[in-house]
């Protein structure tokens, strides 16, 4: 019983997962090809259903993406090639990984500025936590003295 | 010196809340079309309704046409045939029939059935001239100016309200420059 339990949950785990893989099959040359294939359509996006990229998508004009992609690849084009051939159609969009320009270099950049800016605020904190540490010291001496006296006292067979 | 850092999450609220509000009310779905300002691909297709009569990019010379993208399979395109019906019969526009990924038959008895306002029917089962313009869902409808440059693309569904704000006004405007 609980046999055949843990076998169905494979079943749902493992199964389904190769079922979903789209119906059309590609046949590649070199197992790098397929690799390149695979990246190139993780990289471009459906203009259909919008947050997947065509690997993913079951969407039909996902299917003709990929079918673009593979014929162009088998006819021996590059990449930028193939990817600049669907956004002469598609557009800008189909990009997951826009171009550099004038209008997406903010997008690049702002990783780069986030974390410029949080060195600044940590650089400030830093240093204004060590100017104020300078002007007076943390304790006079009479708190040392008796903080010392304190640490002294702490004998190991006292019971709290 | 100070009391001017107090203002920076405000300004930064605010500078957000611009940019963001922008975003508000568009429709992500609506893409712009990577062909405005571009000849329409070419293409060497079948008319849907004469198998032997080839039709290219040609047809598009000399009048500002619409292109409307449909199939039988979309219920959508159902929804706005009647439109365009109106359109080619009380407006006296040309629209030319892109029948996408459909099936010759089906289309002839959906025509004969709802009328036919398409002045030329382009046949691409197989949806080459669909991908070629971007289409990624009907129904879709280009301006094509006389030149047959494409100048907008609606998609979704054309209705009076669509046809008077977006595609008359384009409509007019390269009627004018023949």
């Amino acid at each position: 019983m609980v046999r055949a339990v843990m076998a169905a949950l494979l079943l749902m785990a493992f199964g389904p997962s190769s079922m979903a893989q789209s119906d059309d099959v590609y046949s590649f040359d070199s197992r790098a090809e397929e690799q390149r294939f695979q990246t190139l359509i993780s990289e471009l996006r459906c203009p259909k259903c919008q947050n997947q990229n065509i690997a993913d998508s079951n969407a039909p004009i996902s299917k003709d993406m990929r079918e673009e992609v593979y014929q162009m690849m088998s006819k021996g084009a590059r990449d930028e090639e193939i990817v600049d051939a669907l956004v002469s159609r598609f557009g800008e969009f189909v990009r997951y990984k826009p171009e550099v320009d004038r209008r997406t270099i903010l997008l690049w950049a702002t990783p780069v500025i986030a974390v410029v800016v949080g060195f600044l605020v940590v650089a400030v904190i830093v240093l204004r936590a060590r100017r104020n540490g300078a002007g007076e010291p943390a304790m006079t001496d009479e708190e040392r003295a008796r903080a010392s006296r304190i640490l002294a006292e702490d004998d190991p067979d006292r019971t709290p | 010196m100070k009391r001017v850092f107090l203002f920076i999450p405000v300004i930064i609220a605010v500078v957000l809340g611009v940019f963001l509000f922008a975003g508000i009310g568009k429709d992500p779905n609506k893409l712009e079309s990577a062909l405005i300002g571009k000849p329409v691909p070419e293409f060497t297709l079948k008319d849907l309704h004469d198998e032997e009569r080839e039709l290219t990019r040609e047809l598009f010379q000399g009048q500002v046409s619409l292109l409307n993208v449909w199939g039988t399979w979309c219920p959508a395109c159902r929804d706005e045939h009647d439109d365009l019906v109106w359109l080619a019969e009380e407006k006296g526009i040309r629209i030319v029939g892109l029948n996408y990924k459909d099936n010759r038959d089906d289309a002839l008895v959906w025509l004969d059935r709802l009328g036919d306002p398409y002045q030329v029917s382009i046949y691409d089962p197989r949806g080459r001239l669909g991908f070629d313009l971007g289409v990624y869902g009907a129904p879709e409808t280009y301006v094509i100016d006389a030149e047959g440059i494409v100048r907008h693309r609606h998609v979704g569904v054309v209705n009076e309200k669509v046809w008077e704000q977006d595609i008359e006004p384009l409509v007019n405007q390269y009627r004018e420059k023949i």
